[in-house]
């Protein structure tokens, strides 16, 4: 086929782009991943039973804001990578970084300010085994549904889009996952929340090559 | 030439394809064609440049590119400049392309400057040695039959699914899946 055929074909008959596709394809994904993690949570874990008590302390909502700066980031982040030309912009990666250096100044304090035989307790909480592992099964309506999205658009640099991906499809698992966990120590936060979403992050960079290659 | 004049001359060029291309992103099927084939005089200028060591290969990655392109159209935002969407699909091809062909001879292109894009056309076609034509044969008859009614007959998609039995919107999916497909044919290709 001459490249002025391949022209001809392409334009023939074209239809109108929906300029919203981008909004749209992020919109239904954001939802599968926070209904989704969120079903599974109540069907699997159940909702812890004081709930309703924790949900009126500021502690509470200070552990839903990590996992949802760190999804505003990643959803900042990942729409603009999902276009060619567009460069992942400063605001997504500075709530990731401002996320990150508040749990673990928080951390630092509590754990500072703890007795010292104490210390250890307090990261491993009493459910630090499951809770990695917990966060990253339930990304896994997320996962699929980021990858769906961004198969439809066109990310350029793959591995960073594939890890962004993984962050947002875990960030939204986590703040689901706070429906059930009844760890409130800021330390283990720091450090096993943050696992539970670097899991999905790596899987995420894995797979991006592979699977949104276009 | 003068540095202003060119620097101004890629700016009117910049926002004579942006206005043809945000109208082929309406429908408007004679803009879309016009921005098509100025694009690919730029394409093909832009890829002689790189690929000097691969002249038969000039006119496939074109394809390629061009395809890239109106597939990828859903991810532009008018407001970005449409030097720099383009630029940023060609270089993605360019280096899978690369890629593909590392093993054959190590090169490094500095592909840098999204400028470079419109600064040499190249008006004569060479011959593409990858027949999409034959491509196409080996898609689905769900996706074949719509590409080849609407886009190569130039039917309407009323008549194509008529014709095929096909519901409308089944036509529409159909043209839009197909040509990705086919796009996915080429990378298999390579």
């Amino acid at each position: 086929m001459k490249t002025d055929d391949l022209v001809s074909l392409l334009a023939n008959g074209v239809e109108p782009v929906d300029r919203q596709a981008l909004s749209k394809r992020f919109g239904v994904a954001v939802l599968i991943g926070l209904l989704g993690a969120t079903a599974l949570v109540l069907a699997t874990f159940g909702a812890r039973p004081d709930l309703l008590q924790v949900a009126v302390t500021p502690i509470f909502w200070a552990k839903l804001a990590l996992p949802l700066l760190l999804m505003l980031g990643a959803l900042s982040t990942v729409t603009r990578l999902a276009r060619p030309g567009m460069r992942a912009g400063v605001r997504g990666g500075a709530l990731i970084t401002i996320a990150v250096a508040a749990v673990w100044a928080g951390a630092l304090y509590v754990l500072a300010v703890a007795e010292p035989d104490t210390r250890v307790a307090i990261v491993l909480g009493k459910t630090w085994r499951v809770c990695a592992i917990n966060i990253t099964a339930l990304s896994i309506p997320g996962f699929i549904a980021v990858f769906w999205a961004l198969r439809g658009l066109a990310p350029t640099r793959l591995r960073l889009t594939g890890a962004c991906g993984g962050l947002l499809a875990s960030a939204m698992a986590t703040l689901a996952y706070c429906l059930h966990c009844p760890e409130m120590g800021v330390p283990f936060w720091g450090a096993w929340y943050l696992l539970g979403m670097l899991l999905p992050t790596l899987i995420g960079a894995w797979l991006g090559p592979r699977w949104l290659r276009w | 030439m003068d540095r202003i004049t060119h620097n101004e001359s890629l700016r009117r060029r910049e926002t004579e394809l942006q206005a043809l291309f945000l109208a082929g992103l309406d429908g408007n099927q004679a803009s879309y064609r016009n921005f098509l084939s100025q694009l690919s005089i730029h394409l093909r200028g832009f890829l002689r440049t790189r690929l000097q060591r691969q002249p038969g290969e000039i006119e496939d990655l074109l394809q390629e590119v061009l395809l890239a392109v109106h597939n990828a159209r859903q991810s532009y935002r008018a407001d970005q400049p449409l030097t720099a969407w383009v630029f940023a699909i060609a270089r993605y091809k360019l280096t899978d392309f690369f890629r593909s062909r590392s093993r054959h001879d190590g090169r490094n292109d500095s592909l840098d400057d999204a400028d470079e894009l419109f600064a040499e056309p190249h008006l004569e076609p060479a011959q593409a040695s990858r027949d999409l034509e034959k491509l196409l044969v080996q898609l689905p008859d769900r996706q074949r039959l719509p590409i080849v009614h609407v886009k190569l007959e130039g039917l309407s998609v009323m008549e194509t699914a008529k014709m095929t039995g096909l519901s409308e919107s089944a036509v529409k999916i159909g043209v839009h899946r197909g040509l990705k497909a086919l796009a996915a044919l080429i990378r298999g290709t390579r």
